[in-house]
């Protein structure tokens, strides 16, 4: 059985990287993309501590997190086709209509 | 072994996931994602949860990235897409050189007590993950398991309403 801190520390790694991807790229797309890294980093903390405690509560919780972001993809990316068609691009620097 | 596995499968995930952030075109970073994915599922089965594995590879390698590829398709987006500017990216790499480190130090230093709960070696012996996993399902998490279906359906009916062009 390996240590729970290496799953720790690769999901902390992926959601870093997510949070770079994040940052820093334009496409709308490619950012989703990236939350997902996120969300799936997570995830793998979820199921690494719910092994290493014996608990189930964890998994459950994915199971939720994943539910979730399909979800959350169904309608994002339908708000990415709306946003395409008003301004034909998908830069999120473009979406600056409530811009201060 | 099993170490020299998992450092493997470990760097093979971080690697595809630089691959998603770096990538010019959107349909490579996809494809690093659902590398990814099948990595972080290899994780979960490491870590006795083979449900979970069939689960992520389902729903995130089959639907999620599906629904992803297609929108890039129906977009028709090229390769147009450049990073913000050098100071976006400074500041992009700080901050998630200051969650890495901030995460890692709590890891290090943080405690986690060792609760003992029903998914010990034994009973995922006796009577598999997938069984305990259904019966903290439908009976602790009932409600939001239902609500969830709600969630679906609502998340249906906005896509629909959003991506129509005349409802």
């Amino acid at each position: 059985m390996i240590s729970v801190n290496y799953f720790l520390v690769l999901s902390a790694i992926l959601f870093s990287l997510g949070v770079f991807g994040v940052l820093t790229r334009k496409n709308s797309i490619v950012v989703f993309m990236c939350i997902e890294l996120m969300l799936n980093a997570v995830n793998l903390t979820f199921i690494a501590l719910s092994r290493h405690l014996g608990n189930m509560d964890g998994q459950v919780f994915v199971l939720f997190v994943m539910a979730v972001a399909a979800a959350e993809a169904a309608v994002g990316l339908a708000l990415m086709i709306t946003f395409f068609r008003n301004r034909e691009s998908l830069d999120i620097d473009d979406a600056n209509t409530l811009k201060w | 072994m099993e170490i020299l596995f998992f450092l493997f499968v470990a760097f093979v995930a971080v690697g595809s996931g630089v691959f998603v952030v770096t990538c010019k075109n959107p349909v490579n970073s996809a494809i690093a994602l659902v590398n990814t994915f099948f990595c972080l599922a290899t994780c979960y089965v490491m870590l006795d949860a083979p449900f979970m594995a069939a689960i992520q590879l389902i729903v995130y390698a089959g639907a999620i990235m599906v629904l992803i590829i297609f929108v890039i398709m129906l977009l028709n987006i090229g390769t147009v897409d450049v990073v913000k500017s050098s100071h976006a990216v400074a500041g992009g790499a700080l901050m998630s050189v200051l969650v890495a480190v901030q995460v890692l130090y709590m890891l290090n230093r943080g405690e986690v007590a060792n609760i003992e709960g029903p998914m010990t070696e034994s009973a995922i012996l006796e009577f598999g993950h997938t069984e305990l996993l259904a019966r903290s399902l439908f009976t602790e998490f009932l409600l939001p398991f239902e609500l969830t279906a709600i969630l679906l359906l609502v998340a249906i009916v906005g896509a629909i309403v959003l991506a129509k062009r005349d409802v």
